[in-house]
């Protein structure tokens, strides 16, 4: 199995470190994975995404054009990215930020207020985390207990405090009815 | 095998450079090559080397020339704008026949072009940016595993001939992390490097060693000028390198090398679903470039690459005029999509 995925908002919304943490993910259960991020003169506020594949097979190309799953974390990554979206996919949106989603006829969407509920755990900088919750427990790509044993090996050991947070927030986006 | 280890390309560049053995690294930082240097700042000097910042790409050069006359394994990096400034000195490695890895994880050109991934520089790399009669051995690796394999194989083959050994990569490459495991050291018996400046003291024979690629006497360089010719041939014969990808019933071909022979795998696989009989050929040794895989009886080839054509000229004198060679290229930054290459391969050979 391959899955192909997206993540896209604004830069300083944690979408390369989200992508990184599946990537690694995908690397502790022996799986292929890769990790591709827009560079360049980006800037905090400016765009971002990267691109991340996860597969049983080796990885022929590794940029993603048409995702299985996209993470649109504000309004232009959604207008940009969602109709790129490959049928029987599954689009996430960051509904405390994106107002306008239209409707994509061919895959899911699932809104996640990520912004209000990353607040309320705390900090709005683990907005990433929440809607990785969600897309962990809408997909089967990895396990989220396997995500935290790759969560453990990236946050440093020192910074318990902040590995126990994301946790916490990923639970959160788990836990959602959406 | 070292353990598994998510790793960008370039980070895996600079820590196959350790493993290999390289003891000096002179660079300038360039997007998106940076993360070479970044990464050797600290961990060369932890691995009993020493890293120099330069105060340009033509010092570093320089560097990499006294460290490798020197006898020392010694390596630099930069992208496309940086590599054109030390083509002076990759000749003069070149005529002293000194052994040095060169990285360029290639951006957009000409000039100082954009930042985005590209693959224009393949003349340059390949038919010599500098002057002179000269060769350097190319190698493009498209996985950041490949790149480090490469990486440690380029200090082997440097050693080997004598020679500078480029690793063309692009910024795709160098951006990307993939699981990389960085295999155990060189198994390959190579020369004693008897030449290198060390101090008379240094050598059995008490006498002190020049390097230098300077003739007065034509008739003496052109007998040298011919040595280099035989070396030249000697690579070309014994250093083809490339992959096939379901080539063994193939009707057509795409040629890509990097991330463009990446890319054509996944055509492949969408053509094969649709039952067109399409293959690839990725060269890993751009030079000497791997004319023994074109011995193909197959109904044409197309030819991708990041610039507006250069490869192709290669590959046109592999095929000869037996076989259509069609282009497509994607520049500035862009890169095409499996579909794009798809619905090429079915315009240029009228498949529809």
């Amino acid at each position: 199995m391959e899955t192909r995925m997206l993540f896209a908002g604004f830069g300083g919304q944690g979408l390369l470190f989200m992508g990184k943490v599946l990537a690694y993910t995908g690397m502790l259960l022996d799986k292929q994975v890769s990790w591709i991020p827009s560079y360049g003169p980006e800037m905090r506020g400016g765009t971002a995404n990267c691109s991340v594949v996860i597969s049983d097979e080796e990885i022929a190309s590794p940029i993603v054009n048409r995702p299985d799953i996209l993470v649109a974390m504000n309004q232009p990554s959604l207008d940009k990215f969602g109709q790129a979206v490959r049928s029987d996919g599954v689009i996430i949106v960051n509904s405390s930020i994106v107002k306008d989603v239209p409707v994509f006829s061919q895959c899911k969407v699932l809104q996640v207020s990520a912004n209000d509920l990353a607040h309320d755990l705390g900090s709005v900088k683990i907005a990433n985390m929440v809607i990785l919750g969600t897309l962990l427990k809408e997909t089967d790509i990895v396990k989220i207990e396997d995500v935290h044993s790759a969560l453990a090996e990236i946050i440093p050991a020192g910074r318990q405090q902040i590995l126990e947070m994301n946790k916490k927030a990923i639970q959160t986006g788990f836990e959602l009815s959406v | 095998m070292g353990k598994k280890q998510l790793m960008k390309g370039n980070e895996a560049i600079a820590e196959a450079a350790v493993q290999a053995g390289c003891k000096t690294y002179f660079g300038y930082p360039i997007t998106p090559a940076s993360e070479v240097i970044e990464y050797l700042s600290w961990r060369l000097s932890e691995a009993g080397g020493e890293f120099v910042q330069a105060e340009s790409e033509v010092a570093a050069i320089n560097m990499v020339q006294g460290s490798a006359a020197c006898g020392v394994r010694t390596m630099t990096g930069t992208s496309s704008p940086g590599m054109s400034l030390k083509q002076e000195g990759i000749s003069y490695i070149a005529a002293n026949e000194l052994p040095c890895v060169l990285i360029n994880v290639q951006r957009g050109g000409p000039g100082l072009g954009g930042l985005g991934p590209a693959q224009g520089d393949y003349f340059q790399a390949v038919k010599g940016g500098g002057h002179g009669d000269y060769r350097t051995i190319v190698l493009a690796p498209s996985t950041v595993q490949e790149a480090a394999d490469l990486v440690m194989e380029a200090f082997d083959l440097a050693d080997l001939y004598c020679n500078p050994v480029m690793v063309l990569t692009d910024g795709i490459l160098g951006q990307m992390m993939e699981v990389v495991q960085f295999k155990s050291g060189t198994q390959r018996e190579l020369p004693v490097k008897d030449w290198a400046v060390k101090g008379s003291a240094e050598h059995a024979d008490g006498q002190r060693r020049i390097v230098t690629s300077y003739y007065l006497d034509s008739e003496k360089f052109e007998k040298f000028v011919k040595h280099l010719g035989e070396k030249y041939a000697q690579i070309q014969k014994a250093e083809q390198r490339w992959e096939e990808y379901l080539t063994d019933d193939a009707e057509y071909l795409i040629v890509g090398f990097g991330t463009c022979g990446r890319i054509a795998k996944s055509t492949v696989q969408m053509a094969r679903k649709e039952g067109i009989k399409l293959g690839v050929i990725r060269p890993i040794s751009l030079w000497p470039f791997p004319v023994e895989a074109f011995a193909k009886d197959v109904k044409g080839y197309l030819t991708v690459e990041l610039s507006l054509g250069q490869m192709i000229e290669d590959v046109k004198l592999a095929v000869g005029d037996t076989t259509p060679v069609e282009f497509y290229g994607r520049q500035g930054g862009m890169v095409p999509t499996p579909e794009e290459l798809l619905e090429q391969v079915k315009e240029k050979f009228d498949l529809k």
